[in-house]
């Protein structure tokens, strides 16, 4: 593999924006049929590597060569006639347009300008059914499919236009453990076929289960380049984070903790949505910390969503503090005491042009009502007690949260939820694309909480992260809770074998 | 699957063809081709018009100046025909490139400084209706030759029936509109852009020239009703055509196209041009009813196909999930 | 300096000022104001006195723009609820009769909160897009307005309905004291309650609102029932005016330069922050400019001109990407996305 050329090889790559410099000096070379890995923390320059290889941003400094020559591509479009094609993340196609016309948009089969429909489909047919073993209907919209179809299809479009170089942005953030064992079987035999695959990832064991070498970047700079067997998992997480990981301690429970276990904070009973999660049992006592675990669409996050009314349950009952509650909303959820904490920090957290300090006493003015306005004097306490308290950075009130980085945003959004002092706090992926300090921050923060009596319901996609602050872990499969496990039962073995069932 | 992407313009003719047969059941003479054939004569303008809209709106833009563009160019074209005596051989493609051109400069506004098409083309429609005051503030009748006998040429069809040479013009863009939505690259990109226009950058489409080619080609189809409309009013004034934006509107979404674009069908929209024109002839027929009529059922008609939509794009995401 | 500049309200003040400015270097007694019986006289007068509708209607479209919304419908329901009260004076036996008026008045402003209730139901509840469900209302409201005047247009002679558009209070027109009032109103209930705060969280993260708990659905349904009532105050203000109702043109395009009025004001038809002072400097703009092109003898009709290119300055200015790109004038190479995403870096 090393033998032959590298179909592309970046150099000295330096990108710079107004304040910033998110690339200096990166080198970057894919060969052909390999899949590399490309890994960094966030802001490491990952995107922007991509975004500079394939002409949505203009370099600085340095050169690309593609197949021995020197190229630079100044659009997405030009960068896909060079032959380099990206899958991004959320899927960039069209929704309303068939199946067929994505694959084709742009490069129909035409006669004297006429798009031939029917070889359009048959085409794009052939070439899903051979090249990916999809075999799908081509001529209904893009949107009657499943993410991970659409993914494909995204793929197969990259293929159409006879791509050298195929970049997958973490095209398995949204699929499910058999999606994207699909996927990996497509990866692989594209790479047979001869495809460099530029792979990006935030999932350890995808990089190690189909990538031959890695790469990483730290804070825009190069960290090297090493053969994926040759790089253990912690030197791989040392290399990127730039230290030694520090693993935090897995908490240890003191006995003396002064929970009151007789009635729980929330229950459900035979609770569940149809199509979301199965009706389950699970109860969440005060001073308590239950764990989701699960796979990415086990119905982790459909199952925390019914305890806060984001999404109305149609099976089972709820009980907050011994009470029933009954066609519960958020509004009702937050009078009960119970906070949620979406996974979706831009599109269900920041309300992104107002300040920090607003961000922050939204949800205590709600349960108050528009009539009965906290005082701006009052709101000013608040914040700057807020912003030391969760070390927020910028420290400043008035600053709008969009200008904050994820970590601080994320730490705004717990502000305004602890504001209100919830008997439970549900956290959907709290940590997820925040720094490795934000991270651990939060985690100490739910655990001297929890000790203080507030009850968590934590759901993350890293199970290091669960086992290590969970008093009690509900594992989930399938959308179905299949066990609980407690202490002291709670290890990284049991969960995944509760995970992977059989 | 499919039937659910065409269901609304099948509501939609089904609509037409049970107002026409209740307007035949209820009075005399209305059932016949040669009432067909007058919606059409009537309405020739905005099928035109509404044929323009329909590529903006399923793009994703809206584009309020059409009415005034009619405007301009009735003004226009008589100004230079009348009291200019300028041949209008000069004068119909003259306009046509001035509304082209208008469309043109609207289209690259709102890419290049994105700026809401909702904005761009109102200061457009500001600027063509004070343009026509400038031009002059009085009708200005024409009695050019050409002009007079593009108005009364009948062409008769096989049967007897006749329509305008407008009717022939409206349905060869009509078709034309139909083979550009289907069958061209710029047609489909217009689709991809409308239905996410991300996707579009990303897949290399060419944002900036099909989204400005959107308005220009609306910008044209306006003017080519604003000469069509000429031939019908055989006259220029600032006050031609108020309020034909919205009429437009209307047609293009009881036509089945969704104002958020993606989706919608130029077939749609000629039924949805006839609609509001049978409404209108069922109240000249109903005689006690008055014209306001017309806007009233329009609004109601607007608001069942919105709320069709809705129902239908509702029932569309449950698909999806199961 | 440059604190000054960012302010929201510096780009409207010093368009306002620049066009003042000009009518005072046009015609230098532009400025003076003369009492006549009791009366205060002067351009500056006649532009509050007959902006007075206009502020109305673009403070009730504000709050609708804040919530990422729109209301195209106001036009109609100044038309309608002048009709409304029109026919019922003219309908009175004693058209001078206080209590008539009142009940005209009670009446009309009754019938536009029922018309603000209808959009903010098929906004809120029926989750129609706001420019698409006040389409509808504006498309048939002409035609209500028209069936209430059976096409005619009504005219009435009711002393107490006038005063409400020529009267005056303390030697100023009344209707400066109504548009004074309900921007008291607008400004207490938005800023002196949570109301304008939610507002803004539900114009700019809809999704992200109703899980902080906030009842998006009363907050919609309040901002059009409000713009409702606004346009209704403003038709009243007009058709007392002119002590009569046409039902085709009373309030044409009123949307328009509500709207305009707005975006000028500093508020942005993507939601979010909300300026109602911003939005009373724009409509003072506009009206401003109608009595400018009057002052210098064009015919009222070429104002349209003028507001194009006012409505596309304004907005120049207020993108973005037009500074940037006049910033970036010598960056020569082009990556439209660049500029977008460097926003976020």
């Amino acid at each position: 593999m090393q033998d032959n050329e590298p179909i592309l090889q970046m150099t000295g790559i330096h990108k710079r924006f107004p304040g910033v410099t998110a690339l200096s000096g990166v080198s970057f070379r894919l060969f052909p049929g390999e899949v590399h890995a490309l890994m960094g923390e966030n802001g490491a320059g990952k995107s922007t590597l991509i975004k500079v290889l394939t002409g949505v941003y203009s370099i600085d400094e340095g050169t690309v060569t593609l197949g021995g020559s020197k190229v630079a591509a100044r659009s997405p479009l030009e960068a896909q006639a060079l032959g380099i094609s990206t899958v991004y993340q959320e899927v960039n196609l069209c929704p309303n347009l068939t199946v067929a016309e994505n694959v084709f948009v742009g490069r129909e089969p035409r006669r004297f300008g006429r798009i031939l429909w029917k070889e359009m489909n048959r085409k794009a047919t052939e070439l899903l059914r051979e090249r990916l073993h999809l075999d799908i209907d081509v001529t209904l919209p893009l949107q009657d499919y499943s993410v991970a179809v659409q993914q494909l299809v995204a793929i197969a479009r990259a293929l159409n236009i006879s791509s050298k170089v195929l970049i997958l942005d973490e095209p398995t953030s949204s699929l499910d453990r058999g999606e994207v064992e699909q996927l990996f079987r497509v990866m692989r035999k594209l790479k047979q076929e001869g495809l460099a695959i530029l792979f990006v990832t935030h999932f350890l064991d995808q990089v190690y289960e189909i990538s031959d070498r890695i790469t990483i970047l730290r804070n825009g700079e190069f960290v090297g380049e090493y053969p994926a067997a040759d790089l253990p998992r912690l030197e791989l997480v040392s290399r990127m984070i730039g230290k030694e990981v520090e693993l935090l301690e897995r908490r240890i429970r003191g006995e003396a903790s002064a929970a009151d276990r007789t009635i729980p904070v929330a229950a459900a009973k035979g609770l569940g949505r149809k199509g979301a999660i199965e009706p389950f049992d699970l109860a969440i006592h005060q001073g308590e910390v239950v764990g989701l675990a699960g796979l990415l669409g086990s119905g982790r996050t459909e199952a925390a969503r019914l305890f806060f009314g984001a999404d109305r349950s149609d099976q089972g009952r709820l009980e907050l503090s011994g009470a029933e509650a009954t066609s519960i909303s958020p509004r009702s959820a937050l009078d009960k005491g119970i906070a949620f904490c979406s996974e979706n920090r831009k599109t269900e957290g920041i309300i992104e042009d107002l300040t920090v300090r607003e961000n922050i006493i939204l949800a205590l003015q709600a349960t108050r009502g528009w009539f009965r306005a906290i005082s701006r004097k009052r709101q000013d306490e608040i914040a700057l007690e807020y912003i030391r308290l969760l070390n927020i950075n910028p420290p400043d009130p008035e600053q709008l949260i969009r200008n904050l980085s994820g970590g601080n945003q994320q730490k705004v959004i717990l502000a305004r939820w602890l504001l209100t002092q919830p008997k439970l706090l549900i956290l959907d992926e709290p940590t997820r694309g925040i720094d490795i300090g934000a991270k651990a921050e939060i985690q100490k923060l739910v655990m001297t909480l929890s000790e203080r009596g507030m009850a968590f319901l934590f759901i993350s996609s890293e199970l290091e992260e669960v086992l290590r602050v969970s008093d009690r872990i509900a594992v989930l499969r399938d959308r179905r809770i299949v066990k609980e496990i407690a202490e002291p039962d709670i290890n990284q073995q049991n969960v995944m074998q509760a995970i992977a069932g059989g | 699957m499919l039937n659910r992407k065409y269901l609304p313009v099948i509501v939609t003719v089904g609509l037409f063809l049970l107002m026409f047969a209740a307007g035949s059941l209820r009075y005399d003479g209305f059932f016949s081709f040669q009432v067909i054939l007058n919606l059409l004569i009537d309405n020739a303008y905005l099928l035109i018009t509404a044929v323009g809209m329909t590529f903006v709106i399923v793009s994703g833009g809206i584009d309020l100046s059409v009415g005034s563009m009619i405007a301009l160019t009735t003004m226009v074209s008589a100004s230079l025909v009348q009291e200019h005596g300028w041949p209008p051989g000069v004068v119909i493609p003259l306009v046509l490139c001035m509304g082209s051109a208008f469309g043109w400069l609207m289209g690259a506004i709102i890419h290049y400084f994105k700026i809401q098409p909702f904005i761009v083309t109102l200061a457009g429609m500001f600027l063509a209706r004070g343009l026509c005051y400038v031009i002059s503030l009085n009708t200005i009748t024409i009695d050019n030759p050409f002009y007079t006998t593009m108005a009364q040429t009948k062409v008769r069809l096989p049967g007897g029936d006749t329509v305008s040479i407008s009717v022939i013009i409206a349905l060869v863009v009509v078709i034309a509109a139909l083979y550009l939505a289907h069958y061209t690259r710029f047609g489909r990109s217009v689709y991809a852009i409308g239905g996410s226009e991300q996707s579009a950058l990303l897949m290399g489409l060419p944002i900036a020239r099909t989204k400005i080619l959107v308005y220009t080609f609306s910008g044209f189809c306006s003017s080519l009703a604003g000469v069509v409309f000429t031939f019908y009013m055989l006259s220029g004034y600032g006050l031609h055509a108020v309020g034909t934006e919205l009429d437009t509107i209307a047609a293009v979404v009881i036509g089945g196209t969704l104002l958020t674009g993606g989706v919608g069908f130029v077939a749609g929209t000629f039924f949805g041009v006839l609609i509001q024109g049978v409404i209108q002839t069922i109240i000249s027929f109903e005689g006690t009813l008055s014209s306001w009529w017309t806007k009233i059922v329009i609004g109601l008609l607007l608001f069942l196909f919105i709320l069709l939509q809705r129902l239908l794009s509702a029932k569309g995401r449950q698909a999806v999930r199961t | 300096m440059k604190r000054l500049v960012r302010h929201h309200l510096f780009w409207p003040l010093a368009v306002w000022a620049a066009l003042l400015l000009f009518n005072l270097l046009y015609s230098p007694d532009f400025f003076s104001i003369v009492v006549r019986n009791g009366h205060l006289y002067g351009s500056l007068i006649d532009i509050l006195n007959f902006g007075a509708p206009l502020i109305l209607v673009a403070l009730g479209m504000t709050v609708v723009i804040a919530t990422e919304g729109i209301d195209l419908s106001v036009g109609s329901v100044v038309a309608i609820s002048g009709a409304m009260a029109c026919l019922w004076i003219s309908k009175g036996a004693d058209q001078n009769s206080p209590g008539l008026a009142f009940a005209a008045i009670g009446l009309a402003v009754l019938l536009s909160l029922a018309l603000g209730l209808w959009n903010g139901l098929l906004v809120s509840g029926a989750g129609i897009q706001p420019i698409i469900a006040t389409l509808i209302l504006m498309v048939a409201g002409r035609g209500i307005a028209q069936l209430i005047t059976s096409g005619q247009i009504i005219t009435i002679s009711s002393k107490p309905y006038s005063y409400i558009g020529t009267g005056s209070l303390a030697a100023l027109p009344f209707s400066i004291f109504v548009v004074a009032a309900m921007f008291g109103i607008a400004a207490l209930l938005t800023r002196r309650t949570a109301l304008g705060l939610f507002i803004e969280s539900v114009g700019n993260n809809p999704r992200a609102s109703r899980l902080i708990g906030i009842r998006s659905r009363v907050v919609l349904i309040s901002v059009y029932v409000f713009s409702g009532l606004c346009a209704g105050i403003a038709g009243l203000i007009l058709s007392s005016n002119v002590a009569s109702a046409d039902g085709n043109n009373a309030g044409l395009w009123y949307e328009l330069d509500a709207i305009l009025a707005v975006v000028i004001g500093g508020t942005s038809l993507n939601g979010g922050r909300f300026y109602l002072t911003g939005t009373v400097i724009g409509a003072l703009i506009i009206q401003t400019l109608t009595t400018t092109i009057y002052v210098i003898g064009v015919p009222p009709e070429i104002t349209l001109v003028v507001k194009a290119f006012v409505v596309l300055v304004v907005c120049l200015i207020q993108s973005e990407t037009f500074r940037n790109k006049i910033a970036e004038r010598w960056r020569t190479r082009h990556y439209p996305a660049e500029r977008e995403v460097t926003r976020h870096a």
